[in-house]
């Protein structure tokens, strides 16, 4: 494991998380400890062992094509931040 | 009143001793007047609860009735519940209030159930000691210098303190087991698929499962009559015959083989817990119980596996905080994705944080076959291991954590130590099996010790049977904290 303070820059910057260069050096720590923890996993010999995604061994169900849900904007909107007719604003993001 | 098991209130309800009206404003009441020290809830909403409750009064007068009916249920705040404030515990959604409910709480509203608040949790549901929450943490009633475990930690100790009749939890890597274990109450995580996820914020979608919190493990059963069932709009909701969980309540415990994993009492369970443990399995044999000796060998592995599952599922599902639909928006930014990072590093705490970017560098380039891939083969491992024990045994008993409530601040600079603390937890959710928590006695400092029973997929009503014949011969479900007077 070999986890750079600049792989916590990048990963922040992946996940949109902002982080000022204190933050970053005590995640850079604390991160390090915890694979440190996970690192033990990595000798396990997993050949042939088929990935585990659900605890049921179920297919995704299907539905019929049809609508299910009715319009509610006014509804869903009343909790977004800013809102204009019906619009979410954001900042401008085309010149 | 505050010590009658569901099945004596509703019978106090139907027989109009009390109405569902007064019931819910004595527990209005005790709230009003121990919250501000325990700091369960997070939303008390006294308008909308007496609302409830009137429509359940109406309901009784018409001898309409289901069990249910007119009794206050606390609701973990991970639940939308329309009209109602619901913030998971997070800064990110302290002012969003729900505009729908979710399916637990349309079925408890379906049998005329009230909603009495919603109680405190870790963020996201994200920590093991309530200690993570944007508004404080939750004390434990048995000591308030102790934490009352997580992330369902509001729940069990409103359960605990009576502020409650019953609650609900979720459990993704021990939230509902571990923080009865504190509390010294009685909770089920019941078998993954088996309670909608619909309308329950979402931490690591494969782990999650919400279950009940209550005093005895008959009243889980009539809670989780009501909780479960298949939902379609759940994808990972299971297809099944609706079953009563009570029906095998009173069956004798006759050659039931317990199987106990040497795994769970190897060094690290301290030694007060242990001899708690051993004095319920003692009990057990008493009731006509056999003993099995098994090995769980993976399940030290379950650590390492869930953090890394966890936060990558986590880091996924909570890229839907953007500041632009719902939830906290920063004050002040330069661009959108300035507005992104500054809302995202404002509106989430520490460990939130810390487990999107674990989840984001186990999912990167270059990493994923490493870390996820790897991880979700050892999973099948873990879940194989309990495959191979349920044909040796029936149900299997451990300690639920390692150590009674340890105190706030403890292992709060060392989330190493904390993850740690979910030890005998884990493991089940990663097989997706159903795991509950009984009160089984005491420790050195005097503070409760909760008993793991762990069954197989679908067997709930078998654990119930397990744990409701236990407590018939034991009293430990019914002790109340000493500070809080009832």
């Amino acid at each position: 494991m070999s986890l750079s303070i600049n792989d916590v820059y990048k990963v922040a910057r992946l996940a949109r998380l902002g982080m000022t260069e204190q933050e970053a050096q005590t995640a850079h720590v604390q991160l390090l400890n915890i694979f440190g923890l996970i690192a033990e996993m990595q000798a396990v010999d997993t050949s042939g062992i088929a990935p585990m995604s659900h605890a049921q061994d179920i297919t995704q169900r299907l539905r019929a094509d049809v609508v299910t849900e009715h319009n509610q904007r006014e509804l869903f909107q009343a909790a977004a931040p800013q809102i204009k007719n019906g619009l979410y604003l954001v900042p401008q993001v085309i010149e | 009143m505050l010590n009658s098991s569901l099945l004596q209130l509703g019978a106090a309800l139907r027989s109009k001793k009390i109405s569902s009206v007064e019931l819910t404003q004595l527990y209005l009441h005790r709230i009003a007047a121990l919250n501000s020290k325990l700091n369960a809830y997070i939303t008390i909403n006294e308008e909308m609860s007496l609302v409830q409750a009137h429509a359940a009064d109406i309901l009784l007068a018409q001898s309409k009735t289901h069990a249910l009916t007119g009794i206050p249920i606390a609701q973990k705040d991970i639940f939308c519940a329309m009209g109602w404030r619901t913030t998971c515990g997070s800064k990110m959604l302290s002012n969003f209030i729900a505009p729908y409910d979710a399916h637990v709480i349309e079925q408890f509203n379906r049998v005329g159930a009230v909603n009495l608040g919603k109680t405190n949790m870790d963020e996201f549901a994200m920590g093991s000691s309530n200690e993570t929450s944007y508004f404080g943490p939750v004390k434990n009633p048995w000591n308030r210098n102790a934490v009352p475990g997580g992330s369902s930690g509001g729940s069990a100790a409103a359960v605990s303190a009576r502020l409650c009749a019953a609650a609900t939890g979720t459990d993704t890597g021990g939230s509902i087991r571990q923080p009865a274990a504190l509390c010294g109450i009685s909770g089920l995580k019941p078998t993954y698929g088996a309670v909608s996820r619909y309308g329950m914020i979402a931490f690591a979608s494969s782990l999650d499962q919400a279950g009940p919190m209550a005093h005895s493990a008959e009243d889980l059963a009539l809670l989780l009559n009501v909780m479960a069932g298949f939902d379609e709009r759940d994808s990972t909701s299971l297809q099944r015959e609706a079953e009563d969980y009570s029906r095998d309540l009173n069956k004798p415990l006759n050659g039931l083989r317990i199987g106990l994993p040497k795994e769970f009492f190897a060094a690290g369970l301290s030694a007060d817990v242990a001899q708690a443990i051993e004095a319920s399995i003692a009990e057990y044999k008493k009731l006509g119980a056999s003993v099995v000796d098994i090995s769980l060998p993976n399940s030290r592995l379950s650590i390492p596996v869930y953090y890394v599952l966890a936060p990558a599922e986590a880091s996924s599902n909570l890229s839907r905080y953007d500041g632009v639909r719902y939830g906290y928006r920063a004050p002040e930014y330069t661009n959108l994705a300035d507005m992104y990072e500054k809302s995202r590093a404002q509106g989430f705490g520490e460990e939130v944080k810390r487990r999107i970017m674990i989840g984001t560098y186990v999912l990167s380039h270059g990493y994923y076959d490493a870390y996820y891939l790897q991880a979700q083969k050892i999973r099948r491992l873990i879940a194989q291991d309990f495959v191979e024990a349920f044909k040796q045994c029936d149900v299997i008993m451990g300690p639920t954590t390692p150590t009674t409530a340890f105190n706030l601040c403890e292992k709060n600079d060392d989330p190493v130590q904390m993850y740690l603390s979910d030890i005998y937890t884990i493991a089940v959710n990663l097989a997706g099996l159903p795991g509950m928590s009984i009160p089984a006695g005491f420790g050195g400092n005097d503070l409760p010790v909760g008993l793991q029973i762990i069954g197989n997929y679908f067997d709930e009503a078998r654990m119930l049977n397990v744990a409701h014949q236990y407590q018939q011969v034991t009293d430990w479900h019914t002790r109340t904290p000493q500070h809080i007077e009832v």
